[in-house]
């Protein structure tokens, strides 16, 4: 069904009981073309453009919880392309474009709302090092402005311009494409277009080993039976290292927690994203008026989806001392995420080390963003076993060879 | 919060301390850059049991090794460095 103000109106005169389901549920078959492990967005999203860009209709998606229960559905929504090294620019403004057409081409609303995104800067060195980053974002085709402590006020008056602030605001840098996004809808919308196309997403499947014959896999064993597969991504985020450990080969990846937390709703009161240098926070206001913030990891290795106090206290400090405003809101929801971080903060995407297997992992803490970019390589690496030339940078070689894409150092910005 | 038991200063609470490393030999230096590259960035990163490199930071700063399970953060034991395990 196309979703239109005429089907709206019609289903409300019918009483919302004649919706359809928006994807199909079905029996996993014997056999596919490709197979995605993960049902996440990434996986989702590079299901859809197989169908869509490359034609390929025998297609599935294992998912072993829910659609969108692991990250996607765990993030702060964050979407900027602001970033310092070419080959990051490349990609993860080729997602933002991307997702500025996405609700057009879905007939989905992501709720995309360009409402900019600003960074700021604490100290005179601060400031310094990010006109040299502002510099290399405009150079790389980026629309990013640096303002001054004045236009920073100007722009969002509730920040901490007290003489006595902790962390005293001397200016900043703002994205105004940047902004935030519905995750679950990007989430749905891609399972919804690939369902329509013809693609299985089948959940509660997990994927429990792979069938390796002579170097190369030919199908995987799941909870729901064996499937054998022309080709196989990887899109399983945090639990990339436990894949690659099946089929047998180690990945430069640490799975941590990542926090996040919203307080309760209240009327509008900040209209951008605002992220802190020094404090490492940053906070947005979501459409139903709840404040959304986190900042950094829980510094050693998880699975256990769940982050610690001494993080969270941390992530609510560094708030409140940007905002004291919202001292007297409430937490409404703490929760986190099992991230797959690269040492260089940059995702892995290419050929794995066993033949027609290809990975699309290594996000970290920043891959919502890259979402739509992210399942259009992995589609382009499973239709055609080649890299897309933006894709090609971020190969699984660059451990060996040392060509990493350090954004750790070269953004110094997380999310 | 982890309850950590520094095998010198006895069990503090997580904010004192700093996961380093899994444990890994460091290679010679005429390995190939494949090798080597497996010893700088390559990790099991385990899901369950698993060993690991800490640091006291913020107490008596010595390294350890902690035996933790990364699903459930259960602490299983901290051993001195060359204490047989
Ligand atoms: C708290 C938090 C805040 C964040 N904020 C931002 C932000 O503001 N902006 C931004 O750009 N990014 C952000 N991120 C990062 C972003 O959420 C992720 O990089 C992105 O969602 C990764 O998408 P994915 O599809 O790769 O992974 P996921 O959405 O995690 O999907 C992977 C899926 O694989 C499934 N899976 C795992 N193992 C198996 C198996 N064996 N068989 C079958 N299925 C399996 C999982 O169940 C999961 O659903 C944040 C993350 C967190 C946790
Ligand atoms: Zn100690």
């Amino acid at each position: 069904m196309r979703y239109s103000a005429v089907s709206l109106l019609r289903q409300g005169l019918a009483g919302q009981t004649g919706w359809p389901q928006a994807w199909r549920s079905p029996e996993p078959k014997k056999s596919y073309d490709a197979v995605i492990v993960g049902g996440g967005g990434h996986g989702l999203a590079a299901a859809y453009y197989l169908a869509c860009v490359h034609g390929m209709r025998r297609v599935a998606v294992l998912e072993k919880s829910w659609l969108g229960g692991g990250n996607t559905g765990r993030n702060t929504t964050i979407v900027r392309s602001n970033y310092f090294f070419p080959e990051s620019a490349a990609i993860y403004d080729f997602a933002l474009r991307l997702y500025e057409g996405l609700s057009q081409e879905l007939d989905y609303n992501i709720m995309l709302s360009q409402r900019g995104i600003l960074m700021l800067a604490h100290t005179e060195h601060d400031m310094e090092l990010m006109a040299r980053s502002v510099n290399a974002m405009l150079l790389n085709g980026i629309d990013v402005e640096l303002l001054d402590a004045k236009q920073v006020r100007a722009e969002v008056p509730l920040l901490n311009f007290a003489p006595d602030a902790r962390y005293e605001i001397h200016g900043g840098f703002t994205q105004r494409r940047g902004g935030i996004a519905r995750h679950d809808a990007v989430a749905w919308g891609y399972a919804r277009g690939a369902s329509g196309l013809g693609v299985d997403i089948i959940q509660g499947c997990e994927v429990t080993g792979f069938d390796i014959v002579a170097g190369r896999v030919t199908g995987v064993q799941t909870t729901r039976g064996a499937i054998s597969a022309g080709a196989i991504g990887l899109a399983a985020a945090g639990h990339s290292g436990v894949l690659a450990g099946m089929a047998g080969f180690k990945l430069p990846i640490q799975s941590y927690a990542l926090q996040a937390m919203v307080s309760e709703a209240v009327k509008p009161i900040l209209d951008t994203v605002v992220m802190s240098s020094a404090t490492g926070m940053y906070v947005s206001q979501s459409d139903k008026g709840e404040l959304v913030f986190g900042a950094g990891l829980d510094l050693y290795p998880s699975y256990a989806q769940r982050g610690n106090l001494p993080v969270e206290r941390e992530v609510i400090a560094g708030m409140l001392e940007m905002f004291p405003a919202f001292r007297r809101l409430k937490l409404l929801r703490a929760w986190a995420g099992l991230v797959d971080v690269c040492w260089d903060y940059s995702p892995i995407i290419g050929p794995a080390p066993v033949q027609g297997m290809y990975l699309n992992c290594g996000w970290g803490t920043g891959g919502f963003k890259a979402i739509p970019a992210g399942g259009w390589m992995l589609a382009h690496l499973l239709a055609t076993g080649q890299h897309h030339p933006i894709s090609a940078p971020f190969d699984l070689s660059r451990f060996e060879t040392g060509r990493l894409i350090d954004e750790a150092a070269g953004a110094g910005i997380a999310h | 919060m982890l309850l950590i038991p520094c095998p010198w200063c006895g069990p503090r609470d997580e904010p004192e301390f700093k996961f380093a490393a899994e444990p890994a030999l460091r290679p010679t230096s005429d390995v190939s850059d494949a090798v080597w590259a497996d010893y700088l960035y390559l990790r099991t990163n385990e899901k369950g049991f698993h060993r690991e490199v800490w640091s006291h930071a913020g107490g008596c700063g010595q390294f350890f090794l902690l035996e933790r399970d990364t699903l459930t953060h259960t602490i299983h034991r901290a051993l001195k460095p060359g204490e047989p395990s």
